[in-house]
């Protein structure tokens, strides 16, 4: 065991990757000398070269598509996108081409392709640096959706993304990033890329997060024990695939169920979730789920993304309003 | 493959000429390079005539025969869709020049990537009868399998191939081949941003690959003037990529052209761009109409410009034309368009549950329960027990 951030985890990570497997390439712009604008892939073009770690032009769409190419000649291409914002040139190359080419070839060329989006809010960026974009990556059938939330997650996520056959979309939540934690570097009997986890167990309240919301949502379990409120704490890991399994066995201990993430609300996973809970609970559930999202508004200025983002509170208004109780919040609430 | 000077030295380094001065096409006109005139004239173009010297009255007969065998079966495929046999078909009829004398000038483990009007290149690479036509009947969403015949899948999206062919052309370098990428498009693909990404990438990587335009002149109804107000050929040297102009119902200049590339790329000089000036002489597709948008005179003289009769023209001027041979080679094209229809009749509707197959290499719990209730829904039909 070692303490590392996220983005340590991330960059050993990658190491790893690198070392394991001379297919693997990283494709990102300001990766190689600089080490990307996080660090993550700090010191690797030094150590294995321009030629696998390189610099790209600047251009999303072009990362994307270069990387089905090296996919097709056997290559394990795994692309960082800068900003979670500068995803989007290269949804086309991403839902057209990468999610899809395994299924136009009825099986004959695989898409072993990687691509890291750091994402999500809560760092007073300017705009189109603290996105959600999950939900278009999730709706799309053929990619594997994944985020993590703390370090040793990020380390395993990423070793299990470049080695996975299909194309994996790993979201690190960048405002995570420098959160440190112990990482096992040696993945002995790691959970599937697939599989969501059971952060703190509780029997009152199912509340469903993932990535950067995790830390929130466990916080907000601990604050409601102190009203005597046993929260679970569910983080989902996987975005597609969603674990239902998982989820559903913990709603069917609690009976309710709060889902939350930074992203805007309407069509995002949430709904998804909420439905899906729904029609294989519904004889179990005692509250309609609620989500606890961003609004359905474009990305704020940096001085009001606190009202955007959920935070403990919201967290904690929503499991009132599941429970049935009255809000714990009215009354002392500043703003 | 990176530009020598930061290159690691993997890779192809023991390839790289000693020379630092990479080999460049020969000077381009606006004029687009032609070996063959429309009446079978053979003109002299000393920097092309060198690459094309082996082709000799059995060689060239041999590509005369690929573009009449071409024009057959895309024949046979109209009529196909006439009929209700196919959903749809891009006829190329009128591009068998630059689609055969590029598609012949590559090596087996050269590999090919195109838009959905190369079934010329298709044929050429080894593609069977039948497998041209199963995606336009339906039955597939390829024809085959990429690696068995060293080419994509036929790409619907315009342009977005430019980049897969330079990503496959990194990855030869990066394995130390001297293998090539080609990527097929039209001249509407050079307004897509990927187009010119591709180039801005494989500029800068040094890529060997190909950049295969056939400027056709139209985009469904759009003339080429919409899309460009110079030659399309001039979109390259800003990118630093040198390109040719040749004239692409010319089947000796188009090959010459397609060499000339290769060579560079083989070296490890980097991308070339082709514009093979062409027409095309049917509807986008068979959904098309065309007499709402061309002009009828415009037509007929490129018709006049045919790619196979002019290669006819210049085998009897050199008395190597056969009757015999002529014949043969229509029995050839007769035999291979017959086995397309027949082929065509016997491809069954795929399974309807085939459609959850290979969306992951490892399905998902979520695909398999939807596999599972849609299994269960369609029993109800049959009376099978789930």
């Amino acid at each position: 065991m070692t303490t590392m951030t996220m983005v340590g985890a991330l960059n050993s990570g990658l190491r790893r990757a690198l070392d394991d497997d001379d297919t693997v390439v990283l494709l990102g712009e300001d990766i190689g000398r600089l080490g990307g604008v996080f660090r993550v892939t700090d010191g690797l073009q030094r150590d294995f070269g321009p030629d696998r770690v390189m610099d790209a032009p600047l251009a999303e769409a072009g990362m994307m598509g270069l990387a089905v190419g090296l996919a097709y000649r056997g290559f394990r291409p795994v692309v960082e996108i800068q900003f979670d914002g500068f995803v989007y040139p290269a949804l086309d190359q991403l839902v057209t081409q990468v999610a899809r080419v395994h299924y136009r070839t009825g099986g004959a060329v695989r898409m072993p392709v990687t691509v890291r989006v750091p994402f999500g809010g809560g760092i007073g960026a300017v705009e189109h640096h603290s996105e959600s974009p999950e939900a278009y990556f999730a709706h799309t059938p053929g990619l594997r959706v994944v985020t993590c939330a703390n370090p040793q997650d990020a380390h395993t996520m990423i070793r299990q993304a470049i080695a996975c056959d299909d194309p994996v979309v790993l979201l690190e939540p960048k405002r995570r990033y420098w959160v440190k934690g112990e990482v096992d570097e040696d993945l002995g009997d790691p959970l599937p890329l697939g599989r969501a986890r059971v952060v703190v167990p509780g029997s009152d309240v199912t509340l469903a997060a993932y990535g950067p919301l995790v830390v929130t949502a466990r916080d907000a379990a601990l604050a409601a024990q102190d009203e005597g409120l046993s929260i679970e704490v569910v983080d989902l890991r996987s975005l597609s695939p969603v674990d239902l399994d998982t989820l559903e066995a913990s709603v069917r201990k609690t009976g309710r169920l709060v889902v939350t993430h930074e992203a805007q609300r309407s069509g995002g996973l949430g709904a998804e979730i909420a439905a899906s809970i729904v029609e294989r609970c519904f004889d179990v559930l005692k509250a309609a789920p609620l989500r606890v999202t961003g609004f359905d508004v474009p990305y704020p200025a940096a001085k009001v993304e606190d009202h955007f983002l959920p935070d403990l509170d919201r967290l904690l208004d929503a499991v009132d309003q599941v429970m049935g109780r009255a809000s714990s919040l009215t009354g002392w609430r500043a703003s | 493959m990176l530009r020598s000077d930061v290159s690691p030295g993997r890779a192809r380094s023991s390839k790289t000429p000693s020379s630092k001065t990479p080999s460049s096409p020969p000077p381009r006109a606006d004029d687009p390079v032609q070996l063959v005139t429309p009446d079978g004239v053979r003109r002299e173009e000393p920097a092309y005539d060198a690459v094309v010297a082996d082709v000799d009255d059995e060689r060239l007969t041999a590509l005369y025969e690929d573009m009449v065998v071409v024009r057959r079966f895309d024949t046979e495929a109209v009529a196909l869709q006439r009929q209700g046999q196919l959903g749809l078909w891009p006829p190329l009829l009128g591009q068998e020049a630059a689609q055969v004398g590029s598609a012949r000038a590559l090596r087996a483990d050269d590999f090919v990537f195109t838009s959905y009007r190369e079934n010329a290149v298709a044929y050429c690479r080894g593609a069977r009868p039948v497998d041209l036509v199963r995606v336009w009947r339906g039955t597939a969403l390829t024809g085959w399998d990429p690696r068995s015949i060293g080419m994509a899948t036929p790409q619907v999206m315009v342009g977005a191939q430019s980049l897969h062919a330079t990503g496959y052309a990194v990855g030869c370098a990066k394995a130390g081949t001297d293998s090539v990428a080609i990527a097929y498009f039209g001249d509407g693909a050079t307004s897509k941003g990927d187009v010119h990404e591709a180039m801005v990438f494989a500029a800068s990587l040094a890529a060997p690959v190909i950049f295969f335009c056939q400027n056709n002149q139209w985009a469904i109804s759009e003339p080429v003037g919409l899309q460009a107000q110079r030659p399309v050929a001039d979109r390259a040297p800003g990118m630093g990529i040198p390109s040719m102009r040749v004239d692409g119902n010319d089947v000796l200049a188009v090959m010459a052209a397609t060499r000339i590339a290769l060579d560079r790329a083989r070296r490890g000089d980097g991308p070339t761009f082709i514009e093979a000036v062409t027409y095309r002489m049917g509807p986008h597709t068979t959904s098309d109409d065309p007499t709402r948008y061309v002009d009828p005179p415009d037509a007929a003289r490129w018709a006049a410009k045919d790619p196979i009769a002019r290669v006819e023209r210049l085998l009897r001027a050199r008395g190597a034309w056969s009757d015999e041979r002529a014949r043969e080679i229509t029995a050839t094209a007769d035999a291979f368009a017959a086995e397309m229809r027949e082929g065509c009749y016997g491809l069954p509707d795929p399974d309807p549950m085939s459609l959850f197959d290979h969306v992951f290499v490892e399905s998902s719990p979520t695909l398999e329960r939807q596999r599972s209730e849609h299994a269960a829904y369609l029993a109800m039909f049959t009376g099978g027990e789930r």
